[in-house]
C-alpha cells in the first residue's frame, strides 16, 4: 500500500453500495473535499490577492521612487550648472556696466578685472574686448588674440543678434576644453562693444563626476547634436559622439526608459538648460537600480509560498482531524442503531421461539404420556399380547420426543438470554451449549471440533452475550473451513483475572487488506450471500459490553485464529456498557 | 398412598394417572384447581403433582389454597414452560428437584414422588 494510502483517513475508503453508504448522515469524501476547498478558497483567495497588489504597489512605487529621484538629481544639476553659467555671464554683464568703453580699451585695467574675476569667480581664462567692426581690441589671457578679427565667425552674428552668446565646449590651444561666454553692450551713439571671456569647465565636469549615482549612474553633458561635452563614464570621451540618443526636447526636465546599444534597459533623466547648447543628461542601469527590489519580490513571494503551504497544512490537518471525528461519531450512532437493530431482532425470535415451544411442549407431553401409556400396556398388562415390533416402534416414538423436547428447552434457553443478566457461569457448559446448534452440522460435513479447557473457574459474565459471541465466531469458522475441517477451542485462566478463550479453523483465512475491516458494521465479503456484515461488528461490541477484548490473527489458506479475553468478574473492569 | 394430578391438559393427566395406576400407584385426576380444591377436601391424599400454569389459579397459589387445607401434603411441580421464572417460583416452594419440566418421564416422576413422600416421613 502507498504512502498516501496509510494517510488517507478511514472515511475516504467508500463504500461499496448505495445503501450502505445511505446509512451515512453525510458524503464524508464530499464534506471533506468541499470544507478543505472552501476553507482554503476563504483563507488563501484574500492573500494571495494582497500579495499580488502589494507586489504591484511596491514594484510601482519602487519604480516611481527612482523616476523621482533621478529627476530631481537632474533638476538639482541642472540648476548648478546653469547657475555656474548665469553667474559668470551676470559677472561679465556687471564688468560692462561699471566700466567706461576706454577703461576696457586700457590692457592692463582688462588685466587687472581678469584677476579679480579669477580669484572671485574662478574658472576665467583670458578676456577681451571686441569692437563694433569685430576686431578683437583689447585682450588678456594666455594666447596672442589681440586685433584677431571676429566679424565672420557664426558666433559673433550670434552675439550682435542676441547680445548674449554661450559656446559649445572646445578644445584650447592647450587643449584643455574650454567654453566662451560673449556679451554685447550698446553704446549710446549706436555704436557697440562684446566682452568676451572663455571659461574652463573643469568646475562643472568636476561637479559632475563627483555626483553620488547609484545603479552604475553616469551623468554628463552634451550637445544639440549629442557631442559630448564633458567627460562620460560609459558612454564615450569628450568632443565624441556619446552613445545614447538624443532626447526630444522638452522644457522641463524628463525620465525616459530607452534601451541602451547592448539591450540593456536604461534610466534617461535629461534636461535642456536653458539659454545653452548644453543637454544634461544622467543616465542609469534600470536592472541595477531595481536589485533591491529583486530582493524584496523573493522576500515577498516566500512569504506568500511559505504561508500557503502552512495554511494548508493546518488546513488540511485540521478538517481532517475534525472530518473523521464525525465520521467516527457517525459511525458508532450507525453501529448502535444496527446493534439495537439486532437485539430487537434477537428479542423478538427469543419470544417466537419461546412461544413456540411452550406450545409444542403441552402436546409433546401427551404423545410422550401416551405412547408411554402403549408402552406399559404391552410390557406390564398381560391383556395386550405383547409384541418386540410394537415395544420397538414406540420406543422410537418415545425416543423423538426426548429429542423434541430437547430441542424445545434449548430454544427457550436462548429465549430466557436474551434478556441481560450477570450471572455465575461455568464456561465449560456454555460452550457445550453452543456447539449444540451445531452438532448437527459438524456431523454432516464431518468437522472435528477439539476443545482444551484448563480448569477455568465459574465466572460472572452475561451468558447470553457471552454465547452470542461464541455461536457468531464459530459459525463464522465453519463457514470459512471445508468438509473435515478441524475447529479448535481453548480456554485458559491468564491468572490477571483474566480468562481468554480462543476459537481457531483451519479455513480458508482472511485476506491481509481485510483484517482490519472485519468488526467494522457493513463490512461484508459475503453480501451477495445475504450477510449483513454486521455478525462481526455486533460480537466485537458484545465483547466490549462485557469488559472483554476480541483479536483476530488469520492467515489465507492456513486459517483463522479469534481470541477473546474476558475479565473474570465483568464488575470489576466497570466499563460494561449494558 | 394417594395421589392428585392437576393439568389443563386432560389427555395428559388421564393418561398420566392410568400409568402410574398400572404401576400401583393410586392417582385421581383434574383438570381445574376449583376441581382440585373440592377433592382436596373431601378426600386424602399424600402428595399433588401441579402444573405450574393452570387457568384461573396458578400452579402456586393452588398449592398455597391446598396446604391451608391439608398442612401435611406434599407437591411437586410440572411444565411445560421450562423459563426462568417458573423454575424460581417452583424450587422456592418446593426445592428444585421436586420441579419437572414436561415431557415427563414416568420413572423420574416415580422417583421425586417417593422422594418428596420419603421426606415427609422425615419431617414428621
Amino acid at each position: 500500500m502507498s504512502i498516501f494510502g496509510k494517510l488517507k483517513p478511514r472515511f475516504f475508503i467508500l463504500k461499496q453500495t448505495a445503501d450502505e453508504r445511505a446509512k451515512y448522515l453525510v458524503n464524508f469524501p464530499l464534506l471533506w473535499k468541499s470544507t478543505v476547498l472552501l476553507t482554503a478558497g476563504v483563507a488563501l483567495v484574500p492573500l494571495i490577492f494582497i500579495t499580488a497588489v502589494d507586489y504591484n504597489v511596491t514594484q510601482k512605487s519602487i519604480e516611481s521612487e527612482f523616476l523621482l529621484r533621478t529627476s530631481r538629481i537632474v533638476s538639482n544639476t541642472r540648476r548648478t550648472i546653469s547657475f555656474f553659467i548665469s553667474e559668470r555671464k551676470a559677472s561679465l554683464d556687471f564688468i560692462v556696466y561699471d566700466n567706461d568703453p576706454e577703461q576696457l580699451e586700457d590692457p592692463a585695467r582688462l588685466a587687472a578685472i581678469l584677476e579679480n574675476l579669477k580669484k572671485g569667480f574662478g574658472g576665467f581664462v583670458d578676456l577681451g574686448v571686441i569692437d563694433s567692426t569685430g576686431r578683437q581690441s583689447n585682450y588678456v589671457g594666455p594666447y596672442k588674440l589681440r586685433d584677431k578679427n571676429y566679424s565672420d565667425q557664426k558666433w559673433y552674428k550670434q552675439v550682435m543678434h542676441r547680445h548674449v552668446y554661450i559656446s559649445e565646449v572646445f578644445l584650447g590651444y592647450r587643449k584643455k576644453p574650454h567654453i566662451v561666454i560673449a556679451v554685447k553692450h550698446d553704446l549710446p551713439n549706436d555704436s557697440f562693444f562684446i566682452l568676451r571671456a572663455s571659461l574652463d569647465i573643469e568646475l562643472f565636469k568636476n561637479l559632475l563626476s563627483r555626483l553620488e549615482l547609484s545603479g552604475s549612474g553616469d551623468a554628463f553633458i552634451i550637445n544639440h547634436s549629442g557631442i559630448l561635452q564633458t567627460p562620460s563614464r560609459g558612454h564615450g570621451r569628450i568632443l565624441e559622439k556619446a552613445s545614447v540618443l538624443i532626447p526630444e526636447f522638452s522644457p522641463k526636465t524628463e525620465v525616459l526608459e530607452e534601451k541602451g546599444p547592448d539591450g540593456e534597459v536604461l534610466l534617461i533623466g535629461y534636461n535642456y538648460i536653458e539659454g545653452t547648447p548644453f543637454i544634461l543628461i544622467i543616465v542609469k542601469k534600470r536592472r541595477l537600480l531595481m536589485k533591491s527590489w529583486q530582493d524584496t519580490r523573493l522576500r515577498l513571494i516566500a512569504f506568500l509560498a511559505v504561508s500557503v503551504i502552512v495554511i494548508l497544512a493546518v488546513i488540511l490537518s485540521t478538517v481532517t482531524y475534525m472530518v473523521n471525528k464525525i465520521y467516527i461519531a457517525d459511525e458508532k450512532r450507525v453501529a448502535a442503531l444496527h446493534h439495537a437493530e439486532y437485539a430487537n431482532k434477537m428479542a423478538s425470535i427469543g419470544r417466537l421461539a419461546s412461544g413456540v415451544a411452550h406450545e409444542i411442549n403441552n402436546p409433546l407431553a401427551i404423545i410422550n404420556e401416551k405412547a408411554g401409556l402403549i408402552k406399559d400396556l404391552l410390557t406390564l398388562k398381560q391383556t395386550y399380547s405383547y409384541d418386540d415390533k410394537l415395544v420397538g416402534l414406540v420406543d422410537a416414538i418415545l425416543s423423538s420426543v426426548k429429542r423434541c423436547g430437547r430441542i424445545t428447552r434449548r430454544l427457550l434457553n436462548f429465549a430466557r438470554h436474551m434478556d441481560v443478566s450477570i450471572e455465575s457461569i461455568k464456561l465449560d457448559d456454555l460452550i457445550h451449549d453452543v456447539l449444540g446448534f451445531l452438532e448437527k452440522e459438524a456431523e454432516y460435513r464431518s468437522i472435528v471440533v477439539s476443545i482444551n479447557m484448563q480448569d477455568i473457574p465459574e465466572f460472572q459474565t452475561d451468558r447470553g452475550k457471552l454465547q452470542q459471541v461464541l455461536l457468531n465466531i464459530i459459525n463464522n469458522a465453519f463457514a470459512a473451513m471445508d468438509d473435515g475441517g478441524h475447529l479448535d477451542i481453548m480456554a485458559e485462566g491468564k491468572g490477571n483475572g483474566l480468562v481468554s478463550i480462543s476459537i481457531a479453523d483451519d479455513g480458508q483465512g482472511i485476506p491481509e487488506g481485510e483484517i482490519k475491516h472485519i468488526f467494522e458494521p457493513f463490512f461484508s465479503t459475503k453480501t451477495g450471500q445475504g450477510g449483513t456484515g454486521l455478525g462481526l461488528s455486533i460480537t466485537y461490541g458484545l465483547v466490549q459490553e462485557l469488559g472483554g477484548d476480541i483479536s483476530v490473527w488469520s492467515k489465507p489458506g492456513e486459517g483463522t485464529r479469534f481470541t477473546i479475553s474476558l475479565p473474570l468478574n465483568i464488575n470489576e473492569k466497570g466499563n460494561s456498557k449494558i | 398412598m394417594r395421589i392428585l394430578l392437576v393439568d389443563d391438559e386432560e389427555e395428559l393427566v388421564s393418561t398420566l394417572a392410568e400409568r402410574l395406576a398400572i404401576r400401583g400407584i393410586n392417582a385421581d385426576w383434574v383438570t381445574s384447581g376449583d376441581a382440585a380444591l373440592k377433592m382436596v377436601e373431601s378426600q386424602h391424599y399424600d402428595l399433588a403433582v401441579l402444573d405450574i400454569k393452570i387457568p384461573i389459579i396458578s400452579g402456586v397459589s393452588l398449592k398455597k389454597k391446598i396446604q391451608a387445607k391439608r398442612p401435611g401434603m406434599k407437591f411437586i411441580f410440572m411444565t411445560g414452560h421450562g423459563s426462568e421464572d417458573d423454575f424460581m417460583a417452583g424450587s422456592k416452594e418446593t426445592g428444585p428437584e421436586f420441579y419437572l419440566v414436561k415431557p415427563v418421564d414416568i420413572k423420574t416422576l416415580i422417583e421425586k414422588i417417593n422422594m418428596a413422600l420419603n421426606r415427609r416421613r422425615d419431617t414428621l
